[in-house]
């Protein structure tokens, strides 16, 4: 046990108090949490700097806007229902379609309407959000993934978890959905973490929980290898997230969709450890390398630079990669 | 990356308030470190029996020496009719009886309780050089040689008393001695003797009177001992066997050539003085002291509450422990449950319920709520009123089960009532919550992580002796705040990542 301690702790691996204790409670400024943790709020922000999100169909604030979902939704056929506090993708509901009186949702079973606005008035209660705060339901238009990851999903869209250390992307993963997480790409729920190259957007082997796959359950398809189109847009974006909302260290999520590119779906103040997992590597070296930087660059580009140079490979063996390796959609 | 290193001051701080007013209660006010823990106490009485004359009466009688290693407390006196007078010196207290007129015999009677203290030295001022005393032939020339023989034979002012009480003691064939030996013909003389002798070489001396504290005694023997004084400190001697130092059960009563007790314008029959010895709680002994010296340690405990909240009181300064253990868990080992501090509360309610019956009635309690609570679900209610209505239905859930408990002739199902229902029905809905969202296997397993933790609270907040400490030293509490900041800057893994992150750990065998 004391080895392995050792021995984790000489490879850069972080603990969750070494990521609350000197990394959130350093770096994250509690009066900046409610711009992530308001998913309306960081939204909007985002919008303002210019940067892609799902398109807001409607806010639901009140229990008499939650039985009017008709109104509300006009004629999407397709859209998520999320509470804008919610945490760890709970309470969001997808809905892929509508037949007859009947919603479809992402697993493809079908959803009264009175089941939905039932939903929604749990979604207003508080019931998902922390500390049990009356909350707002958000509906946004459903995202269409980029089909070049049709083979590695199920269901679900698969998204992109960049952390952002002090603007720097630090390590990228990719979470696929599966029959068992319910579409979601959520690791907790059994989405398969799959680790990026930072510098090259190119996938290493998964992880379903703590354990290896190398392919997908559902669809069989091999993991590794794999050509994240629109990388170095990707991490442009993840890296200007630190300019929107000032927040040291950061997960910014992000899918691909067919028609609008890279959206930024939501941010995360506190974000999971399991990357490292997925990229079989230690988050604490890659900080330490941010913070051995002496003169700290000023554009998000120069930054996702340095950190394509600087963390190509798991940083055991770091070699100092091309910087041509970003390259477009496949 | 500089961090402020204030925590770890502070909770040093913290530690050392906390250690320090322990240790003074501890050793310096004999705090038991075990509940059940007596010391002996000795009650003695002085009794003066008093003849009656005519004309206005005086009586005096010395009393204990507060500084003797003994706290002398609770002293009373007996002595109606009679005007009564403490008089204060450095070397001693003194009571003072008067009466104008005393128509009959009358006993006067003093009473106190005499408990171990801490065990300073007796302290005595510092006296004048007495002179050489004036003697007569053959006594002066004999005095003369005695005092340079033995000086010749001794080091210093210890070992020249000692070697003088030897010398006088012993069955001696020298002239000198001999001559001042045959004037002594009781243990008060021999006393007065040794004085004058060691007066010759100008070495101030006292009379120590105490008694021998033993078992119980109708009538105590005074002892008398002897204080040499060396220009430094007063060393005591036994003017009979020579032996030095004050013995561990010798209680000082009074100092000097003053009688115990004297009477003027009556005649003193009989001045007799008997100990009796009990045994008490040494918490109550030490409280007593504390109350006695109007100590401030006494402000840090709970223990002059009324008894009621004192038991409250007991239980809340628990709560700390048990937080202590819900933080170790989750941020040492890596624990989740339901609610930060909820296990707490239900270890607060095992306390009543002891733990095996708790656990069953609280997992009988969960599994009828999470029934009802789905059932609820499917109509659809908002959120605040299905709260309470799961709330409502645990407080009926708890009635029924205590009224069935009763029928059956079970005390069990009585105690329910102190499970924290708003907390089991927070319980019960992030139970639901988490059943839907990820699934029953994994809200099953956080309800048993709430419940193993909820043990080992309740493990530590049912200690006996834990109990008994916090309520006797709640400064405790200052140690475990200082020990919950110093986990606060705890940045190391978690036990449970240990396994969690095994595939990063390098030697660990890959397997796909």
């Amino acid at each position: 046990m004391i080895g392995r301690l050792l021995r984790l702790k000489r490879a850069g691996v972080m603990g969750l108090n070494h990521r609350n204790g000197d990394y959130i409670l350093q770096y994250n400024r509690r009066s900046l949490y409610p711009l992530v943790d308001d998913k309306l709020l960081c939204k909007r922000r985002l919008l303002e700097h210019g940067l892609a999100v799902p398109r807001l169909i409607a806010e639901v604030h009140s229990m008499r806007q939650a039985s009017h979902l008709e109104d509300l939704l006009g004629d999407h056929r397709e859209f998520v229902i999320k509470p804008a506090h919610g945490s760890g993708g709970d309470g969001i509901v997808v809905i892929t379609d509508r037949k007859a009186n009947y919603f479809v949702d992402s697993d493809g079973r079908l959803l009264e309407q009175d089941y939905l606005e039932h939903h929604l008035t749990n979604v207003i209660g508080g019931l998902y959000s922390l500390g049990g705060q009356p909350d707002v339901a958000m509906i946004e238009s459903l995202v269409h993934f980029d089909p070049a990851f049709s083979r590695l999903t199920y269901r679900g869209v698969p998204d992109i978890r960049v952390i952002v250390y002090r603007g720097y992307p630090l390590m990228a993963m990719s979470r696929l959905p599966t029959h068992q997480s319910h579409g979601k790409a959520n690791l907790h729920q059994g989405a398969i973490g799959v680790g990026i190259d930072l510098a090259s957007g190119r996938t290493y082997g998964g992880v379903s929980g703590n354990r290896a796959v190398a392919v997908h359950p559902d669809t069989g398809a091999e993991i590794a290898g794999f050509q994240v189109p629109g990388w170095a847009r990707i991490l442009g974006m993840a890296a200007w997230c630190y300019e929107a909302v000032g927040l040291g260290y950061l997960g910014v999520d992000i899918v691909l969709d067919r028609d609008l590119g890279p959206l930024i779906l939501e941010l995360n103040a506190r974000p999971g450890l399991n990357i490292q997992l997925a990229n079989r590597s230690g988050l604490a070296t890659r900080l330490q390398a941010v913070d051995a930087i002496e003169v700290t660059h000023e554009t998000p580009e120069q930054r996702v630079e340095w950190s394509c140079a600087q963390f190509s490979k798991p940083v055991a063996e770091l070699v100092r990669p091309s910087p041509q390796a970003a390259t477009p959609a496949a | 990356m500089r961090r402020s290193k204030q925590w770890v001051v502070l909770a040093i701080l913290l530690l050392l308030i906390s250690a320090a007013t322990f240790y003074y209660k501890v050793y310096k006010l004999g705090f038991p470190l075990l509940p059940e823990m007596t010391s002996q106490v000795w009650s003695v009485q002085a009794r003066l029996e008093l003849h009656h004359r005519s004309g206005p009466v005086k009586a005096t009688l010395e009393l204990p020496f507060h500084s003797s290693g003994f706290a002398v407390t609770e002293e009373n006196f007996v002595s109606r009719g009679f005007g009564l007078t403490l008089a204060e010196e450095p070397n001693g207290r003194r009571a003072e009886w008067a009466i104008r007129r005393l128509p009959q015999d009358r006993t006067l009677y003093y009473r106190a309780r005499i408990s171990p203290g801490e065990s300073s030295p007796v302290i005595l001022d510092r006296p004048q050089y007495p002179e050489i005393p004036q003697l007569e032939e053959p006594f002066a020339s004999a005095l003369k040689d005695i005092v340079n023989e033995v000086r010749a034979a001794s080091a210093d002012i210890g070992t020249f008393a000692s070697a003088m009480l030897t010398k006088l003691n012993a069955v001696s064939t020298d002239e000198n001695i001999s001559l001042f030996q045959s004037g002594v013909h009781n243990r008060d003389e021999h006393v007065a003797q040794v004085q004058t002798l060691l007066a010759g070489a100008h070495i101030p001396t006292r009379q120590i009177h105490g008694i021998r504290l033993a078992g119980d005694s109708q009538r105590v023997e005074f002892e008398t001992l002897l204080g040499v004084y060396n220009d430094q400190e007063w060393l005591i001697f036994d003017p009979h066997t020579g032996g030095q130092g004050l013995p561990r059960d010798f209680f000082v009563w009074w100092v000097g050539d003053r009688p115990l007790s004297t009477a003027n314008g009556a005649h003193l029959e009989d001045l007799q003085v008997s100990t009796q010895v009990m045994e008490v709680s040494s918490l109550e002994l030490a409280e007593r002291r504390s109350d006695e010296r109007d100590s401030l340690a006494l402000m840090f405990t709970v223990l002059q509450l009324p008894i009621q909240t004192q038991a409250v009181y007991e239980v809340l300064l628990l709560v700390p422990f048990g937080i202590l253990v819900i933080v170790i868990l989750r941020n040492v080992v890596g624990f989740t449950s339901f609610g930060t501090f909820a296990p707490v509360l239900i270890a607060l309610a095992f306390r009543e319920t002891e733990l095996l019956r708790g656990l069953a009635l609280f997992v009988l309690i969960v599994s009828l709520g999470l029934f009802f609570r789905f059932y609820l679900e499917r109509l659809r209610l908002l959120l605040i009123p299905r709260l309470a209505a799961v709330v409502t239905i645990v407080v009926l859930l708890m009635g029924l089960i205590s009224v069935i408990g009763h029928r059956l002739d079970m005390d069990t199902g009585l105690s329910v009532s102190l499970f924290p229902m708003i907390i089991i029905s927070m319980v019960i809905e992030r139970m639901s919550v988490v059943w839907e969202e990820r699934g029953a296997w994994t809200s099953i397993r956080e309800g048993i992580g709430s419940l193993a933790m909820a043990a080992l609270a309740y493990a530590v907040m049912s200690n006996e002796l834990l109990a008994y400490w916090v309520r006797v030293f709640p400064e405790l509490n200052l140690a475990v705040l200082a020990i919950i900041i110093a986990l606060g800057r705890y940045t190391g893994f978690r036990i449970s990542e240990l396994i969690r992150f095994r595939q990063l750990d390098p030697k660990h065998q890959v397997t796909p």
